[in-house]
């Protein structure tokens, strides 16, 4: 028997961890000086009450629900994967290399090649992880966490002596051709005399992303490497009783983990920048694992997180750049909103849990 | 102590946790200097009631008298300073302890460690001699037999002065001469005016060794009664609320080809330690081979290499073609589709998958079948209906496939895991623990499902540490120890005394020798010594 109703563990947990988080966060605005009040103001009218704001709100969205799908899936078979930030990276400069020396006659064919060079960095860059997991016993975690600072030195060289165009002083690639850009929500959604999603990042990505979350679905729950890859999650020796090859399990599901961090870079590199950057994941894939946490790793769960954090995303540069909030402060509400809905998830759970027992036996 | 008063009364205790009620009004009287027994389904608030009378839990009603005092429970230091002693199913020692530290510990005179060590050293010396409770003082626990073991434990309550000693299921890990053992041992302290309560769900203990027993069923005490007036018939109707038959009902088993052939087979584990040191055997169609021995000898690795789940060396035919023995072609899918069945050992952690459903779990390990697929994805809505029809053939409680294989009792998850493995129709069926933490009830039904496979002409390799369950479903028995088979019996012919020897590694023949004999042998070998044979 389960001890809560469904509806309190999906709505009411997550709801009262983010209120608490917001009281706090208030206490500490109030602690410097500024009113609470203004500043949550800020934040909604600039993230949420214009279409300009959505625009970014739902670009950062979008790399959340890749790096967070990604964190969900090695999730499901047990496996921490710490190293979305290095394969998001690596999806970078896969979606770099396929913008820049192929040219492309339109940006659907751009998409579809980036999207696989994305996919394909990201998973190769989870590769070397997981086959030393699954067969060496190395900690996917340590070695994970290893692997982003691998990738950050490898686009630091690639991106300083490779890719740079010759003069230019910033580490960057040069732009792509007008051919690889992705069609942005301003461009599809506004009509003549009325401009939506002004200058805003958002682009036709997101929709890829809406669908990689049904894709996750699926996967997980109704396919047989789901079944499998659960399996394996929940129990190694049940796996192996039942002829599922733990480190098979291991390697697929890191492969497709990193894919998903990679498709990131479409959004990044192709849909927002024009060109590789130096930090081009812009430490969405750490904020990936906050939001699979929060989405109970679920990719309905992982959407709405994704829509939350890129609120506080947005939010934050725009209290940032209005008010004398420190930039660090608005990190500070992040991290409160991580600590509430994610590591202190039990100090919510047991009351909330008791109060239902009780309220049960009342009922009996 | 008065003749009066009992040791132990229990008045009106009741616990509750959350909706679901453990202890329902329970009274009992316990009379010094006598065994009783506590009997019970796994869940019927056997533990409960102890760990009340320990003080782990508070009761939320009801009264502890001890020698007629009422006495207030409220932590294991009161229980002890009342003279109550606890020896738990899984003990509690610290493995890389020595004996005497370990009888110590928590017990400690002042701040230095030599006077209380001397003290204990002691005290171990006279429990030794009065009960036949010796134990090297100096040994490390991780070194002793599980046996001796658990007379730590007796000795750690005793020499915090017990006067009353509870025993959780104290034989599960024992083989038959050291369940005897454990039987003289709490004979002696009965003769020593103890009062003992021995919690188990054998039958067969209660009836040998305790004064009177009472009954639980679903949280209450259904009975008290003097063991001497009863019969384990009698008892088995009180436990289940139903008529229950002890024995397992078949005729004489009819073999034919042989199915299964196994020669020189060999398993390195892990840790490169031979588990199975080079055994051979055979089983054939409508037989039932049962592989008896104390856990860890060798038996799960058997089962385990003929289910694909460890490598192996040797030789092993199938119907007389070869069946791999490493690599992926060994594997547990490889497996099932040369017809081999299995029920393993450990459902929680290997038959079943606990946080899925029963559903989910009706097709684990079969998931591949193209019957279950639909394209692309797994056919969900064929797998439920074949879920909801084989929780109804086999009788499943509650049979609601959207359940959690975690949220089943022990008797219900075995029952999922028998309905996947024997409606495959295999020509093998491995069978391990069938009904370990499983209900009487339930029981009954398991060895009737077994049986019936057996008549359809199947071949079934029966692994138990339970010895009554090995001879009363085996048509052949191979008792196995440290990795090797001490040899071949059949139930008719032999008796559970012959095979508790050849389980501790002694083959002769039954009558030849004393128990004190055996049981020297038995204490050189759990010092590491080779047995004398013979």
């Amino acid at each position: 028997m389960d001890r809560m109703p469904a509806w309190a563990d999906v709505v009411l947990i997550p709801l009262i961890s983010l209120i608490l988080a917001a009281i706090l966060s208030a206490l500490a605005i109030l602690a410097i000086g500024e009113s609470p009040a203004e500043a949550f103001y800020l934040m909604v009218d600039g993230a949420l009450m214009r279409s300009s704001g959505w625009g970014y709100t739902l670009y950062y969205a979008t790399n959340f629900i890749f790096t967070g799908l990604a964190v969900s899936v090695a999730f499901h078979a047990k496996l921490f994967n710490i190293g979305g930030e290095g394969q998001a990276a690596l999806g970078g400069l896969g979606v770099a290399l396929a913008c820049l020396y192929i040219p492309w006659p339109h940006w659907s064919l751009a998409l579809l090649g980036s999207a696989v060079g994305a996919a394909a960095f990201g998973a190769l860059w989870a590769l070397i992880p997981a086959y030393l997991q699954a067969k060496r016993g190395s900690h996917i975690v340590i070695t994970t966490i290893m692997f982003n600072f691998i990738a950050a030195a490898l686009l630091n060289y690639l991106l300083v002596n490779v890719l740079r165009p010759v003069g230019a002083m910033e580490p960057a690639s040069a732009s792509f051709a007008a051919a690889t850009h992705l069609p942005t929500f301003q461009s599809m959604f506004s009509s003549e005399g009325n401009t939506l999603f002004r200058g805003s990042p958002a682009n036709i990505t997101f929709f890829i992303a809406l669908i990689a979350c049904v894709f996750v679905w699926l996967l997980i729950w109704r396919s047989k490497l789901g079944y499998e890859i659960r399996s394996q999650g929940y129990s190694e020796s049940g796996a192996k009783y039942a002829g599922i090859s733990p480190s098979r399990i291991i390697i697929i599901a890191m492969l497709i983990s990193g894919a998903l961090s990679g498709m990131m870079g479409v959004n990044a590199t192709q849909g927002a920048a024009g060109r590789l950057i130096l930090n081009s994941a812009e430490g969405a894939g750490f904020i990936g694992i906050a939001v699979a946490l929060m989405g109970r790793n679920h990719p309905f769960g992982v959407l709405l997180a994704s829509l939350l954090f890129g609120f506080l995303y947005q939010g934050g540069a725009e209290l940032a750049m209005w008010t004398s909030i420190p930039r660090e402060l608005i990190i500070v509400i992040q991290a409160l909103v991580i600590l509430f809905t994610g590591a202190l998830d039990n100090m919510v759970r047991w009351p909330l849990e008791a109060l239902f027992a009780r309220l049960r036996k009342k009922e009996a | 102590m008065t003749d009066s008063a009992p040791a132990i009364e229990l008045k009106g205790i009741s616990k509750a946790f959350g909706p679901v009620q453990a202890n329902k009004d329970i009274s009992i009287r316990v009379m010094p200097g006598t065994i009783h027994g506590i009997i019970g389904e796994n869940g019927a608030g056997k533990s409960t009631l102890m760990s009340i009378l320990y003080g782990f839990y508070k009761a939320d009603a009801g009264e502890i008298w001890i020698n007629g005092k009422k006495t207030a429970i409220t932590d294991s230091q009161s229980a002890i300073a009342a003279g109550i002693g606890m020896v738990f199913q899984h003990f509690k020692l610290v493995e890389n302890f020595s004996v005497v530290e370990n009888v110590i510990l928590g017990a400690e005179d002042g701040a230095f460690l030599r006077p209380s060590i001397a003290k204990a050293r002691k005290s171990l010396k006279k429990l030794a001699d009065e009960y036949e409770l010796s134990v090297d003082p100096d040994a490390l626990i991780e070194h002793l037999s599980v046996g001796h073991q658990q007379r730590v434990e007796i000795l750690k309550a005793l020499y915090r002065e017990a006067d009353i000693l509870i025993l959780d299921e104290p034989t599960g890990v024992l083989t038959p001469a050291e369940a005897d053992h454990l039987f003289r041992i709490l004979d002696n302290l009965r003769k020593e005016g103890k009062t003992i309560i021995l919690i188990t769900h054998k039958l067969r203990e209660i009836m040998e060794i305790t004064d009177t027993v009472s009954v639980m069923r679903r949280s209450e005490m259904t009975a008290t009664v003097k063991t001497s007036e009863t019969s384990p018939e009698h008892l088995a109707e009180l436990m289940v609320g139903r008529k229950v038959l002890l024995r397992v009902d078949k005729v004489p088993a009819t073999p034919g080809e042989t199915v299964l052939s196994v020669k020189d087979l060999r398993v390195i584990d892990d840790k490169g330690v031979e588990r199975v040191k080079g055994i051979s055997f055979d089983i054939r169609a409508g037989e039932i081979l049962g592989i008896a021995g104390v856990a860890g000898n060798g038996q799960s690795e058997v089962m385990n290499v003929l289910g694909g789940i460890m490598d192996a060396t040797g030789t092993i035919t199938m119907n007389g073609k070869p069946v791999p023995l490493s690599g992926k072609a060994a594997d547990g899918q490889s497996r099932r589709a040369i017809g081999i069945a299995h029920v393993p050992e450990d459902r929680q952690r290997e038959g079943l998958i606990m946080e899925f459903t029963a559903w989910e779990n009706t097709v684990f390990g079969y998931h591949l079948d193209p019957q279950w697929q639909s394209g692309p994805l797994m056919n969900n809505a064929a797998i439920q209906k074949e879920a909801a029809g084989k929780m109804q053939r086999f009788d499943v409680r509650p049979p609601d496939p959207n359940l959690k294989a975690k949220n089943f009792s022990g008797g219900n998850q075995q029952k999922v895991v028998l309905a996947r493995e024997i409606e495959r129709n295999p020509d093998l069926l491995l069978v391990g623990q069938p009904t370990r933490g499983v209900d009487i009830g339930a029981i009954e039904f398991i060895h009737q499902e077994i049986v019936r496979l057996r008549d359809q002409g199947k071949a079934i390799l029966l692994v138990s540490v339970e010895l009554d369950e090995i001879m009363s479903l085996s048509d052949r028995i191979a008792v196995m120890f440290d990795g090797k088979v001490m040899g071949f019996r059949e139930p008719a012919t032999t008796d559970e005394r012959e095979l508790g020897l050849m389980m501790a590694g002694i083959s002769g023949e039954p009558g030849t020798e004393d128990w004190k004999a055996v049981d020297e042998n038995l204490t050189a070998l759990e010092h590491g010594e080779t047995p004398t044979h013979g």
